[in-house]
């Protein structure tokens, strides 16, 4: 997803050298971009190097503190926990992915066409996109979790469905305000049809603030789907999921096991970060007049 | 603050009032159709898992499951305006009593972790903003971006870890009251305004000590929304024309700070609350859960777990009409703050 932001950066201004200019100036995004390559190799490559077997009981070595042989120590049925927070890499990671995915192509054809066109359809939208944003959408969640079943899928649909309205917004008013620009009218009077001046000439233009929406909202549903399997929503137990790790550990806090829901715990928390700080990093290099 | 004016600001309230129909009217249709969305027949899920073929059909007339959706829609709306919200198979109470049960500890919870965020946040976003490059600025830059990332269900187990595990101070993470403690008469159902009523002070002092926890995890959530909004919005009050005509005319900087500057800066921080609100709502849930916290969004999680179907949307649309009545509060808030805002433009 940089390359695209590269990429746009290099044909606006200054090219390769505001990059190089931003990433020099600010060593936190750097470290952003290398914790980022390191949890996209965890969930590549994380199950195929982890020293345990996650599923893998072993009653006689429960509820073991952190020692060299167990990082981070092992569970109540002996699972070794480090194992476990690898592994659970790939499958937070892909849910959140496809989410974001999801609602970016469901956004984005929506933001347009009701941009584009404007009209009944706009108005039609932008009622339901009120509509969803009237909900607390972690609430929100949970009610469609709920009605269409508790399966990983649906996480990820409900997922998708409340993060909708950002992206479907943002592109409205990108495609808007260059409905009639000069060279989307020039392309439309060179003989281009109205799918292909939209698809090819003026959505690419909002794909820079698009890519740090991704990166703010790829922190923020990994959040929001370890939350619902929290709650018990989604995944079902003996996965290794980080949500689900944090909730199994915290029946044992209070006796006093804590390694059980810090690591999890402090993985999660780490992954958003990095989400987070490459989305400001990001809109760093895409848009600088929005430094806060 | 309708009274206080003339006619237009009168109209201006009324107006914003009515906008808030049609966003009222989307979300009792979302909630009807989660309703109808479950998963299988409903009949045959509310007729229980020993019915025979003849009483899963009476279920269906019963519950007007056999009419065309338009019909059972407007049933439905029925139903609400007359508050039931059905059954919770759980409790065996009516979803809307359980609510009305629970609600005030949850408010009391967000309410409390609102107030508590508000006042650590927006002082320091206000003095991060007047001294840009200060260890205050950096101390607010670092609560920012580590606040957002921070899952509300880790916190609190952190805290309830140092708290309660290593450090004793804090009670057992388990509920509003010590079992030691008796429930003081409801009022209000805020324990802490019940007991104060009475003048059980005992009580009101292990009612604090229960809602510290939570209030905190949940505080510490909210920080950094608000606290980044205040710092952007005082900066960009501090730059603007008007202050620097102000400083020229010699008022004094306190009153320039407080009177004008933290005045203008208010208006962005108070729409950031509505955004706000909509997370606290959903953290809500999470930190219940940890807390054991008795209040509705521990309710619909035990109400999922045991796929109470009916108790788990009837919380979703309370949730929903107290979000939107929370954000009809804010923008009334407005025109008390900035008596420009006329509501006309939007």
């Amino acid at each position: 997803m940089s390359d695209a932001s590269i990429k746009s950066a290099a044909k606006s201004s200054g090219g390769l050298d505001h990059l190089i200019y931003v990433l020099r100036a600010n060593p936190v995004t750097m470290l952003a971009f290398c914790m980022f390559a390191l949890i996209i190799l965890a969930a590549v490559f994380g199950p195929s190097l982890v020293p345990y077997d996650p599923l893998a009981t072993n009653a006689a070595n429960a509820l073991q503190a952190p020692s060299l042989a167990h990082w981070f120590g092992t569970d109540s049925v002996g699972r070794d926990v480090f194992s476990r927070v690898i592994v659970a890499t790939r499958l937070d990671l892909s849910i959140s992915v496809a989410a974001v995915a999801l609602s970016f192509v469901v956004g984005s054809v929506l933001g347009s066409v009701a941009g584009y066109w404007g009209g009944w359809l706009d108005a039609v939208l932008n009622r339901v996109l009120d509509t969803i944003m009237a909900f607390p959408l972690f609430v929100l969640a949970m009610g469609i979790v709920a009605a269409l079943g508790n399966t990983i899928e649906n996480i990820i649909y409900a997922t998708a469905i409340i993060n909708v309205p950002f992206y479907a917004r943002l592109v409205r008013a990108e495609v808007n305000i260059r409905r009639d620009s000069g060279f989307a009218r020039a392309a439309k009077l060179s003989g281009n049809s109205d799918i292909r001046v939209l698809a090819m000439h003026i959505f690419p233009n909002a794909l820079p603030p698009m890519m740090v929406q991704v990166s703010l909202n790829l922190g923020w549903a990994i959040l929001n789907a370890a939350g619902l399997s929290f709650i018990g929503l989604g995944v079902r137990p003996p996965t290794a999921e980080w949500g689900i790790m944090v909730a199994e550990g915290a029946n044992f806090i209070v006796s006093g096991e804590w390694w059980l829901a810090v690591f999890p715990g402090l993985t999660l928390m780490i992954a958003v970060f990095t989400f987070n700080l490459l989305g400001d990093g990001l809109r760093d290099i895409v848009d600088p007049r929005q430094r806060t | 603050m309708a009274t206080a004016n003339t006619y237009p600001r009168l109209r201006a309230v009324m107006m914003r009032i009515a906008q808030s129909i049609p966003v009222v009217v989307g979300v009792v249709v979302i909630s009807f159709l989660l309703t109808r969305a479950l998963p299988g027949d409903p009949a045959a899920y509310f007729a229980g898992a020993a019915a025979d073929e003849a009483s899963i059909e009476e279920i269906r007339v019963a519950l007007g499951l056999d009419k065309p959706l338009i019909q059972q829609f407007f049933i439905y709306v029925g139903d609400l305006l007359q508050g039931d919200l059905g059954q919770s198979i759980s409790s065996g109470q009516s979803v809307a009593a359980d609510l009305a049960k629970r609600l005030p500890a949850s408010l009391e919870l967000t309410l409390t972790a609102l107030i508590v965020s508000c006042g650590i946040a927006i002082p320091l976003g206000v003095l991060a903003a007047t001294q840009p490059g200060s260890w205050i600025d950096h101390l607010c830059r670092v609560v920012v971006t580590a606040g957002v990332s921070l899952p509300t269900f880790f916190t609190g187990i952190v805290l309830i870890y140092v708290f309660y595990y290593l450090l004793g101070i804090a009670p057992s993470p388990l509920g509003r009251l010590d079992f030691i403690y008796i429930e003081p008469d409801r009022v209000t159902g805020f324990y802490l305004i019940d007991a104060a009523v009475v003048g059980d002070w005992e009580t009101w002092l292990g009612a604090l000590k229960q809602l510290v926890l939570p209030a905190v995890t949940l505080a510490l959530f909210t920080l950094a929304p608000i606290a980044r909004m205040t710092r952007a919005a005082m900066l960009t009050a501090l730059s603007s024309d008007f202050i620097r005509t102000a400083k020229a005319a010699g008022l004094t900087n306190r009153k320039v700070l407080y009177g004008y500057a933290f005045r203008n800066a208010l208006l962005p921080v108070v729409t950031t609350l509505g955004m706000v609100f909509s997370f606290a709502l959903g953290a809500n849930v999470l930190v219940e859960k940890v807390f054991a916290w008795p209040g509705i969004g521990s309710y619909a999680v035990e109400a999922l777990v045991v796929s109470d179907y009916a108790a788990v949307q009837g919380f979703v649309l309370a949730m929903a009409l107290l979000f939107v009545l929370l954000n009809l509060i804010i923008d009334l808030a407005y025109t008390a703050i900035d008596p420009r805002i006329g509501f006309a433009s939007k």
